[in-house]
């Protein structure tokens, strides 16, 4: 078994996404445990290669830099072709869970003849099996699995592996697409900046909710911004808000609403009644934004902030924008 | 056009789960069953184009014990005209399988549009609609929230984080759905008595083995004690990078 993993550097516009660095990150894992290399693979148009650098100062010991023109867009079937052709010389390829990422690991795997363990939070490698812990059934269950095939395909959770420096030698390596990447039977036409289309409650990642806290329905503009921020966010409320026709009832969050459990839930002016907990306390991390330092919500959050709601959401909704755009 | 539908049954999200005594299954004790949410939605999309062209067929699939019947006569009382079960003892963990069992299925029915969900809401892994696609040499484009045509020539729109993506792609091709594209229907009477005459063909699911194991579910640790962090917006940055490094969910 080869010991080397290939990592996919993801961009967007030209630019190196966060997702690349976090699966080098998580290459390294599996590359470390086996004393095996990462190699980076970045695709883009020409100029592309200018990020190679800040790949191997984050753990990649090679970079395979493939420019063409024809991937100024996304080009999925182009990059699952050319890493396919390369997955021989690997014992496993992993990619970040991102919507870019969960396109291309199934794909990969596929070509290979391989499973895949898709959205891992965490992982271990022993020998030629790696298992991951893998959040399923709405993250109310977590679910430990191992990958027996070879090569081994993963995406990794954004977030679970943080980017680290680790300088690398970060060898660049010139290779050419597979095919011709102009001639692609799925072709994407445009990319664009856009309010992401709404997420059910049950499956958002992050769950932004208000209650009576923000004053009036019109306030609510502000919790929709944030999650506007967020891009994977669905907005929730309290009874309070939703029995006052500031939000619609299958908004409701609680004993009576929605039971949810997402990653992060942002409770913004809510008190926190233990109806209101009983629909949310599962979520992974908890935020809350409340005046009253003694509101009841502030006992199941991870991080509670005492405040004007009005006065903090637009400040969190850029400091939001700004983290997701890196 | 010839449509399949791809559907999983799925528990019910919205109750506490209890982890079997075996360690690797949910107690399924007083649990609902129904259609997989984003594999509803793929139906509902299909009966929508099905009636725009007023003409077509929109076949659904089910790999599954017996009880996954239930799931595809209520797709065919929403307006599916037929419905195949792939008889499997149990719906294993690894998406590979399933999708080769699935591809199998579907390799010579002349589909000009495959579709699925967008993930199965109980395993979430995203992958089979994407394997299916690969074994059959199909083109696939995944997680779609918009869907028309031009022709033969779908076009799609992908929600990416705070972006999005136009896409296109000649027919035949696999999709997946997102949420956004359609709300399913309830079945309606008339519905139900109707699919009670559809044809529902049960074959065995030619199952390869699975490499994926699922070695143990358990239920998400219990929460610690809050901390108030500070007042006021200047904490701000700081709760942004509690939430980039410390909790990782940014
Ligand atoms: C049988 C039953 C079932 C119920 N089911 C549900 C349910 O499913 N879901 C649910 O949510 N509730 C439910 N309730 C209602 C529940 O008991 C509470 O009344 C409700 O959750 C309170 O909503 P709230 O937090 O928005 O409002 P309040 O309790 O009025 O809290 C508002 C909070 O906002 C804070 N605040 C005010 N101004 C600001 C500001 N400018 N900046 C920051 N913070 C500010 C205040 O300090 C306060 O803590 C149920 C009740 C009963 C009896
Ligand atoms: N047992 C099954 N029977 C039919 N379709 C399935 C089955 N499992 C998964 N699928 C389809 O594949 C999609 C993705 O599933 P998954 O890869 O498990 O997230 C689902 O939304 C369904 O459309």
């Amino acid at each position: 078994m080869t010991t080397n993993v290939l990592a996919f550097a993801e961009t967007r516009g030209g630019d190196l996404r966060r997702a690349a660095l976090e699966a080098v990150a998580a290459a390294r894992v599996i590359a470390d445990a086996r004393g095996g290399a990462v190699h980076a693979i970045l695709f883009g148009a020409p100029g592309i290669g200018q990020h190679a650098a800040r790949l191997g100062a984050h753990g990649a010991d090679a970079v395979l830099v493939v420019e063409h023109a024809a991937f100024a867009q996304n080009n999925p079937e182009a990059v699952v072709a050319t890493i396919a052709a390369r997955m021989g010389g690997y014992g496993a390829f992993v990619c970040a869970a991102s919507a870019t990422g969960k396109d291309l690991a199934p794909r990969v795997a596929a070509k290979a003849g391989v499973p895949v363990a898709s959205d891992a939070t965490a992982m271990t490698v022993s020998g030629g099996a790696i298992t991951v812990t893998h959040p399923g059934y709405t993250g109310k269950i977590l679910q430990t699995l191992t990958l027996t095939a070879t090569p081994a395909v993963v995406s990794v959770r954004p977030g679970a592996f943080l980017p680290k420096e680790q300088a690398k030698a970060g060898t660049v390596e010139t290779v050419a697409p597979a095919g011709d990447p102009a001639s692609s039977r799925v072709k994407v036409t445009e990319t664009a900046a856009g309010n992401a289309a709404k997420l059910d409650l049950g499956e958002a990642p992050v769950i932004v909710s208000g209650g009576r806290g923000l004053k009036e329905a019109a306030n609510f503009k502000l919790v929709e911004d944030l999650a506007a921020a967020f891009g994977n966010a669905a907005v929730g409320a309290t009874r309070a808000v939703t029995d006052d026709g500031w939000r619609p009832h299958s908004d409701q969050i609680g004993q009576t609403g929605r039971l949810v459990s997402p990653d992060l839930y942002i409770a913004c002016g809510i008190s926190g009644a233990i109806q209101h907990l009983a629909g949310m306390r599962t979520s992974k991390t908890i935020v809350a934004i409340n005046k009253d330092k003694e509101a009841p919500i502030f006992k199941i959050a991870d991080y509670g902030i005492v405040g004007d709601v009005l006065e903090i959401l637009p400040v969190l909704t850029a400091e939001v924008r700004k983290a997701k755009a890196q | 056009m010839k449509i399949a539908v791809c559907i999983k049954r799925v528990p019910d999200m919205d109750v506490r789960f209890k982890i079997a005594p075996s360690g690797k299954a949910v107690d399924e004790t007083g649990l609902k069953f129904d259609i997989s949410d984003f594999d509803g939605y793929a139906v509902e999309a299909a009966l929508q184009i099905k009636e725009k062209l007023n003409a077509g067929e929109v076949t659904v699939i089910s790999l599954g014990p017996d009880v996954v019947q239930e799931i595809l006569r209520k797709a065919m009382s929403m307006g599916a005209d037929r419905a195949v079960q792939l008889k499997a003892d149990a719906v294993p963990a690894d998406s590979f399988a399933i999708a080769s069992a699935l591809a199998a299925e579907l390799k010579d029915g002349g589909y000009d549009l495959i579709m699925f969900g967008r993930m199965s809401i109980d395993t979430a892994h995203g992958a089979t609609g994407a394997i299916v696609a690969e074994q059959l040499g199909l083109p696939v484009v995944n997680a779609i929230s918009k869907l028309e045509f031009d022709g033969r020539t779908a076009k799609m729109r992908r929600e990416l984080e705070g972006a999005y993506e136009l896409v296109e792609c000649a027919l035949p091709a696999v999709v997946t759905i997102d949420e956004g594209i359609a709300r399913p229907r309830y079945p309606s009477l008339k519905g139900i008595m109707a699919a009670k005459k559809k044809p529902l063909e049960t074959k065995p699911a030619a199952l390869p083995a699975s490499r994926l194991a699922l070695d143990a579910m358990a239920l998400p640790p219990e929460r610690a004690a809050g901390k108030i962090i500070g007042e006021g917006a200047a904490v701000v940055p700081e709760l942004v990078r509690l939430l980039k490094e410390e909790a990782k969910v940014l």
